[in-house]
């Protein structure tokens, strides 16, 4: 069997994309099939990550699959010196995939390539995480029925937000116009600005955060604004306030428009958006596990 | 006078490469990347040259060598201007220029701390992903940099 590993959403075609995102709604319609009975999976959470461990591995296990693994690089070898790649030799003798998360960016790329066994990354530091990105397009495609043509509102912290940059990566295909809303500070990387550019994707680019800058969103993606990432702590305490969706600023938006975070939140979405029916990031988070359902299938060479 | 005598060095090998128009500053860095001391041949290199387009140059005169395009074309990342000329019977038979390859496999080191190249025992990989401008992407933690602030293993 060819060995299929998913390492970044930017290996991905738009044709894959569209494939996997329909395999994840068939496992929506039935997420318990027991298409993976006496398989065993290597989950290796190198670096804690409750949320997407719990999803991998409840995805793992609603196929029919065992898991084995550890949550925590404390409990494994690694802390004893161990190389990674040690590691990934030992866990592949005994499991048919490796869904593993990381500290050290590029740690999955290089699992892949020395493991005899597919690998799922599940985060490799602020590098990439793929099944994020791939829950988040399904989340859209879900809400809007479509993936194209767009108005996308990303807000909050755009220069350090891994999952907003896969996204806009993942997003090329599909002729979006995105929406950077973002303080001095935590502007998009210049990088991502000419990948838009050089990828026509039109996009707007404001420090504002109000009513009118979201009228003509279909999405708003927000992220947490961190303390930690600024500089100057005044910055911080100025703008901590401004880039906070409250349930009185969607009086205005569009109907079909859907509110998405990576979660965990703190304060950027007020609580009561959590009752519009435009707030989607419970949902979003639910989705995460049929899309992985579809993700482990995949490497694994399975298409239902 | 000077460039006179220089080129009488050039044409005194009578069968190898010479390496010239290496940038004063980068002959080292240049002799190292073609694992000159490693090499058992006649090596002559020169240091502080007078140069009419670089100011000072240096160059590099291997005998009895012909070197391979991967070999020749790691050069290009710290002096992507040289020239080979590589002589046969004390003539010039070929000149030719350094071209900078698409992969780099463990020439160059990541910047990034966080990037598993630099916390493993294992070879780095770049893949040059603009030729004009010179950017170069880490296989690995997808990072990209400028090949003007590399930093060679």
């Amino acid at each position: 069997m060819e060995k299929r590993s998913l390492v970044s959403i930017n290996d991905l075609s738009r044709e894959k994309i569209l494939q996997l995102l329909q395999m994840a709604e068939k496992f929506e319609e039935n997420p318990n099939r027991d298409i993976l009975a006496g398989k065993v999976i290597g989950s290796l959470f190198f670096e804690p990550s409750t949320r997407t461990r719990l999803s991998f591995e409840t995805a793992a296990m609603r196929l029919g699959a065992r898991v084995i693994g550890f949550s925590d690089a404390a409990t494994s070898s690694a802390s004893k010196g161990e190389t990674l790649k040690d590691t990934i030799m030992m866990v592949s003798n005994y499991a048919d995939l490796i869904v593993m998360r990381h500290r050290l960016e590029g740690a999955a790329r290089y699992a892949s390539e020395i493991s005899p066994v597919p690998v799922i990354n599940a985060g490799d530091g602020a590098n990439q995480h793929p099944s994020q990105t791939m829950l988040d397009l399904y989340s859209i495609l879900k809400t809007q029925g479509t993936l194209e043509n767009l108005h996308i509102h990303l807000v909050g912290d755009l220069k350090y937000g891994r999952t907003v940059h896969s996204l806009l990566h993942a997003m090329r295909h599909f002729k979006p116009t995105f929406h950077f809303i973002a303080p001095q500070e935590l502007q998009m990387p210049e990088e991502y600005r000419l990948f838009c550019r050089e990828n026509n994707i039109p996009f707007t680019e404001t420090t504002e955060f109000n009513e009118e800058v979201i009228a003509s969103a279909d999405i708003i993606y927000m992220t947490r604004v961190q303390r930690e990432r600024f500089s100057d702590l005044m910055e911080y305490e100025k703008v901590k306030n401004c880039y906070r969706l409250t349930n009185a600023m969607l009086a205005e938006s569009k109907e079909n428009l859907r509110i998405l975070h990576p979660l965990p939140r703190v304060t950027e979405i007020a609580y009561d958006v959590d009752d519009n029916p435009k707030a989607y990031y419970f949902r979003q988070a639910q989705n995460g596990l049929y899309v992985r359902e579809a993700l482990i299938c995949d490497v694994l060479g399975i298409n239902i | 006078m000077k460039d006179n005598k220089t080129a009488m060095q050039v044409t005194a090998l009578c069968n190898g490469t010479v390496i010239d128009h290496i940038p004063a500053d980068k002959l080292f860095a240049v002799v190292s990347l073609l694992n000159i001391p490693e090499m058992k041949s006649n090596v002559t290199i020169g240091y502080n040259l007078n140069s009419k387009k670089l100011g000072k140059k240096g160059l590099i005169k291997v005998a009895d060598k012909f070197f391979t395009d991967d070999e020749v074309n790691r050069i290009s990342l710290v002096a992507p201007n040289v020239v080979l000329n590589i002589i046969h019977d004390y003539k010039v038979v070929e000149k030719r220029e350094v071209r900078m390859p698409d992969n780099l496999c463990n020439i160059v080191k990541c910047s990034n701390p966080n990037c598993i190249t630099n916390n493993e025992p294992m070879p780095t990989l770049f893949h040059l992903v603009n030729r004009s401008e010179g950017t170069l992407k880490c296989h690995y933690c997808e990072k990209e940099k400028n090949v003007k602030d590399i930093e060679l293993l």
